[in-house]
């Protein structure tokens, strides 16, 4: 007998049963806190993105944390510098799981036009997993939206993240044997 | 035998502000000292966003430079391409067509309407009334669109170019910014009737963090920053550089040098950009929009100093040219940096709430901080 058929007849139209970790999982996409942490020119993308001609809160995310606590998604809009990779790293971090990184704009990406700088971090996948790259030199607000969108497919599928992670720690550990 | 009462002891405090804090607009960090509740020193600590875009200068053709100017102050981007754009011209001795200083004075006019919305609408996010900044926002958009018809660009644009502007402000852009400048008055009704008017906003900003005009004038501050002392300064007054010298209009200032009239000065420049922009349009002559430039620009040895007056102050740029397609040295002169240190100043003997207040109205980049 399956679950389902245990429920009352007369209940069956009102009833829905999911796993609670699908549950859960579907809320989670539907309502993502980002941390409001821009770093430089794409964060004023990403404020006009929250504002009222884009209206992020159309999809549910538009509850911008300035407290890293409450926050799900580190959004890094902008240049990341040596300086500013410490703070970032401690900042992931200090996020409670299930966590989620996006990379806007080309600087986040790969260094973006100052990659060649001494002072610029290659893009932040040397120092955090990425989940969704977003490029543009800033993107545009609807770009971000579709990052945003794209995040939710993924936070379904979790299988798939936890597949990219592994893949970047490998990554990490080869880099830094390349480095001692 | 009753044991002497212990004599009331304070210790200051060091209170650490940033990088990550939702005031500071970037990141900035800053150290507050302070006794109880005053602040007694503030100390910015600079460098989080250090890209060192002087020396990338060096080693990129004086068209290639040109992109690094729009990420200085990534809100006012207009104004540094303008002011990069002058100086390489002057150096290399680049007649402008008359059609295309009006074309850039329109955006320059423009991106300091922009920036000055961004800067009021996040002074008023900042004290708590997020509806201010939404509203500033909004009108902002419709900036936004004349900049995307123009280049096709919301943000870094990269439109005003070394001879000219890349593309011609066409019959829609003229219909948009007639649009907008209407626009103008009423939004301003709304602002005064949002912010002006409110008695908590008004509490949080009057009197806060005054500045005299020789303090001003001694930290070397330009911009809205000084003239709110009372220093009518401005440089597209003073120099009349590309057409601004035919155009009628007035230079806002202040009285007491505080938050308040920080936020009045903004404001009030708002109208007379909107003014400039109407006669210009006016004005507007037919012709070309690009000098005759040279496909490998050399500019001759030799140095230049130009200098505008950009959103926050006076944009200057020191060009070295030795002679080859790259520039020998580039430096700015970044009116947020120097801006940058009337902090300490504002925020001594204030409360720690007001030192969020402070930051925001000296309205600092920090990309153009940091450089």
């Amino acid at each position: 007998m399956e679950l389902k058929d245990r429920v009352p007849e007369s209940l069956r139209n009102n009833v829905l049963i999911v796993k609670v970790d699908e549950l859960f999982r579907w809320a989670h996409a539907n309502s993502i806190w980002p941390l409001s942490s821009g770093l430089a020119c794409c964060a004023i993308e990403m404020m006009s993105t929250a504002t009222a001609r884009f209206d992020l809160s159309r999809f549910g995310y538009e509850v911008f944390r300035p407290c890293p606590r409450q926050a799900d998604l580190l959004i890094v809009a902008g240049t990341l510098t040596y300086k500013m990779a410490d703070p970032i790293v401690r900042l992931y971090e200090e996020m409670p799981e299930p966590k989620y990184v996006i990379a806007m704009g080309s600087c986040a990406i790969v260094g973006g036009p100052f990659a060649d700088s001494y002072s610029v971090v290659e893009g932040i996948d040397e120092v955090l997993p990425v989940d969704v790259y977003i490029p543009g030199c800033p993107p545009r607000p609807e770009a971000l939206i579709d990052g945003m969108l794209k995040l939710r497919e993924k936070i379904m599928h979790p299988e798939r993240v936890a597949e990219e992670r592994a893949k970047w720690a490998e990554r990490k550990k080869e880099r830094e044997a390349k480095q001692a | 035998m009753k044991a002497a009462a212990p004599a009331k002891r304070t210790e200051t405090y060091l209170l650490n502000m940033g990088p990550q804090h939702p005031s500071t607009h970037g990141v900035l960090q800053v150290k507050l000292t302070l006794d109880g509740e005053r602040i007694l020193k503030a100390e910015p600590v600079l460098g989080y966003l250090h890209r060192g875009i002087e020396k990338l200068m060096e080693s990129r053709t004086y068209v290639q430079c040109l992109p690094y100017t729009d990420r200085l102050d990534y809100i006012s981007s207009m104004n540094n391409n303008f002011g990069f754009a002058m100086a390489v011209e002057e150096l290399a001795n680049i007649e402008v067509p008359r059609r295309a200083e009006f074309i850039r004075v329109i955006m320059a006019e423009l991106n300091r309407i922009n920036s000055h919305l961004i800067g009021i609408g996040t002074l008023a996010n900042d004290l708590g009334a997020s509806t201010g900044m939404l509203y500033c926002f909004r009108d902002r958009e419709y900036i936004l669109d004349i900049f995307n018809e123009v280049c096709g660009a919301r943000q870094t644009f990269h439109y005003i170019r070394i001879g000219g502007v890349s593309g011609d402000f066409t019959d829609k852009a003229r219909s948009l910014t007639e649009a907008f400048l209407e626009r103008v008055p009423k939004f301003l009704a709304e602002y005064d009737q949002l912010l002006t008017g409110n008695e908590i906003f008004t509490r949080r900003i009057v009197g806060i963090s005054p500045m005299t005009a020789q303090e001003a004038l001694d930290l070397n501050m330009t911009g809205p920053n000084l003239r709110a002392t009372g220093v009518a300064r401005d440089l597209r007054k003073l120099d009349g550089y590309s057409v601004y010298g035919e155009l009628d209009f007035a230079i806002p200032v202040g009285e007491h040098g505080d938050n308040w009239d920080r936020y009045q000065v903004k404001l009030k420049e708002i109208a007379e950009s909107a003014k400039i922009i109407r006669q210009c349009l006016d004005k507007l002559p037919e012709g070309d929009i690009m000098a005759k430039v040279p496909k490998v620009l050399k500019p001759p040895k030799g140095e230049v100093y130009s200098r505008s007056e950009g959103t926050r102050g006076e944009l200057g740029f020191y060009i070295v040219s030795d002679g080859t397609t790259k520039p020998y040295r580039v430096h700015i002169r970044r009116p947020s940096f120097v801006n940058m240190q009337g902090l300490d100043l504002m925020c001594r003997g204030m409360l720690i709430g007001d030192s969020v207040s402070a930051y925001s109205s000296i309205d600092p980049i920090m990309g153009e901080v940091d450089c």
